[in-house]
């Protein structure tokens, strides 16, 4: 049984080799609530732990979509519907001329989505984190790597999770209070 | 070479002997077109040797710019892109029907026409045929020189592993880029804008650079995929090396519209007489459904398919969508140049246009093999290249 108030447990590792191998283990054993802490990115501890598909790339393009439209619309709106004037005898619907500013606001919108996102998606601001009550965790800043598996993965079981971590040959196995 | 043997992949003899036999037959049915009718072989002529010349030129670029930025992406095409590099000798003897038959191609050159026009007086002490001749060697002089000298640089490299000669390709790279910025710039005016000798734009010469840069990218992709299960190439051709090189074809193509669209948003601005006809020529007639046909290959269908990351991974995919661009390619470039060569109205594609195009190509492709094989295929020395091949194959496809 889990005990209340244990958020998961924590193996700490001084190698990104190690944790990277590590990490590519605890996904293979089934664990899915899983997270990992580098001081550094580490494209290869993403794809072990089986992160790389994002919902970002899609909430981009959307907001590139979005941007598109709305950018030529007002212009054609603005142009051709509500002011429609004659500059230099070209038609009111002059597109080579609107595909720029088109253009800057389909980068606008999709750069504020990617911003905007990923603060979403990350859960970011985010004041309180149960890690932190790791003593040795403000390691992970300077030269120490961390994979946490969480209490709430349906594969969980505080033992059993226990050895299985400590198997991977961490430098030492830590309980992350909530 | 003296550094010992390496593999030479067997389909490279294949396709070195394939190349040869295109080659010669697309060379030899354009000498016969010549016989027939000679304004139209120098013009067909003109257009292919533009458009393989620009191969060469673009492997110059990539190479001198991965020698500056460095990345496992150039050292995997390093050898393809010098090997493509050092067909420019060959490209300058092929250059000879051209700077024969310049009075029959270029109007300026004709002195009738010279005469008549008090515009183009102005522009004579540019516009003449022994400047013209001069500039060409000068040209042919400079890329010939970069890819010897790149090239001989680069294999020191292999053998000694010197940093003093990895700085030397570093140095070399930076005034080499603008070397070629300018000569690009002035052989494009020369050789293509010069057919229209009234019409002018300031962006020409960027406009072919990113072509000529975008042709050598998706070559060299299709290449590599082809290689990909010989020896050398097995353990590099990976999805982070494949998805760098879908990056970057992906970038070129998007320059290739900003560059193409700068240049028609201004002169449709504009709208004067001396600069409009050059797009009312290529908008109208046949030339219209072959720009729709541009719009979409060259630009919509590969922007939308490279958005994706999993296909810029994926290196059959990533092949496909290079190798249609690179057939766009020369439709674009056939675009830009054809409705001054056959001057009188329509589309009219007349068959030394694709024998022309083959029989450069053959040989190039025949020279680019040759010149593959006299090096082992993966640059040695290359502690970028030595610690991606160190790391781990990724799990998930």
């Amino acid at each position: 049984m889990t005990r209340p108030g244990l958020y998961g447990l924590m193996a700490e590792f001084s190698d990104p080799t190690e944790v990277v191998a590590a990490a590519r283990k605890v996904h293979e054993a089934g664990y899915r609530k899983i997270d990992a802490f580098s001081p550094y990115p580490l494209e290869a501890l993403t794809e072990a732990l089986g992160l790389h598909h994002s919902r970002l790339p899609l909430l981009v393009l959307l907001g590139g979509v979005t941007g598109l439209v709305a950018g030529y619309g007002l212009e054609y709106w603005a142009s051709v519907i509500e002011y429609p004037m004659n500059i230099g005898g070209k038609p009111f619907h002059s597109w080579p001329a609107f595909i720029p500013p088109a253009f800057e606001t389909t980068i606008l919108f999709a750069a504020l989505t990617a911003v905007l996102g990923m603060l979403a998606l990350n859960g970011l601001p985010e004041p309180y984190h149960p890690v932190f009550n790791v003593p040795t965790f403000a390691l992970a800043t300077k030269d120490r790597f961390f994979i946490c598996i969480e209490a709430s993965d349906p594969k969980f079981d505080p033992d059993r999770t226990w050895s299985f971590l400590l198997s991977l040959g961490p430098r030492v196995v830590s309980e992350v209070e909530q | 070479m003296s550094d010992g043997s390496f593999p030479v992949p067997a389909r490279v003899d294949r396709w070195q002997r394939s190349a040869l036999v295109a080659g010669a037959a697309g060379v030899l049915l354009s000498l016969l077109g010549a016989v027939f009718d000679l304004g139209h072989f120098l013009r067909s002529w003109l257009f292919a040797h533009l458009f393989w010349t620009g191969v060469s030129i673009g492997c110059l670029s990539l190479l001198m710019i991965n020698h500056l930025t460095g990345g496992v992406w150039g050292i995997v095409i390093r050898r393809l892109l010098e090997a493509g590099a050092r067909t420019m000798p060959v490209l300058a003897l092929l250059f000879l029907p051209v700077a024969i038959g310049v009075t029959r191609i270029y109007p300026w050159a004709q002195p009738g026409v010279m005469a008549a026009d008090p515009v183009l007086r102005m522009k004579e002490p540019y516009l003449n045929v022994p400047f013209f001749l001069v500039r060409a060697v000068f040209f042919f002089g400079v890329w010939s020189l970069l890819a010897h000298l790149l090239s001989r640089w680069s294999a020191e490299l292999d053998r000694t592993g010197s940093l003093r000669v990895a700085r030397r390709l570093r140095g070399a790279s930076g005034p080499g880029l603008m070397l070629l910025g300018l000569t690009i710039t002035f052989s494009a005016v020369d050789w293509a804008m010069s057919l229209d000798p009234h019409w002018y734009s300031t962006i020409y010469g960027i406009i072919f650079m990113v072509g000529q840069a975008l042709s050598a990218m998706a070559l060299v992709i299709v290449l590599l995929v082809g290689f990909r299960d010989e020896s050398p190439f097995t353990p590099v051709v990976r999805p982070p090396v494949v998805h760098d090189l879908g990056k970057l074809l992906f970038a070129f193509v998007m320059l290739w519209a900003y560059v193409n669209l700068s240049q028609f948003l201004i002169i449709w601005a504009g709208n004067l007489p001396e600069e409009i006809p050059w797009y009312i020529r290529r908008l109208h007639g046949g030339w219209r459904w072959l720009a729709f046909v541009i719009l979409i290959f060259h630009f919509v269908l590969p922007f939308l398919l490279l958005l994706s990351r999993d296909l810029k991974r994926n290196a059959p995919t990533l092949a496909r969508v290079a190798g249609v661009l690179f057939v766009l390619r020369l439709v674009d470039l056939y675009w830009l140049v054809a409705p001054d060569l056959h001057k009188g109205g329509g589309l009219a594609l007349s068959w030394m246009d694709v024998t022309a195009p083959v029989g450069v190509g053959g040989i190039w492709l025949y020279w680019f093999a040759r010149e593959l094989k006299v090096r082992p295929l993966l640059p040695q020395h290359e502690p970028d290249l030595e610690e991606f091949l160190a790391q781990p194959v990724e799990g998930h496809a």
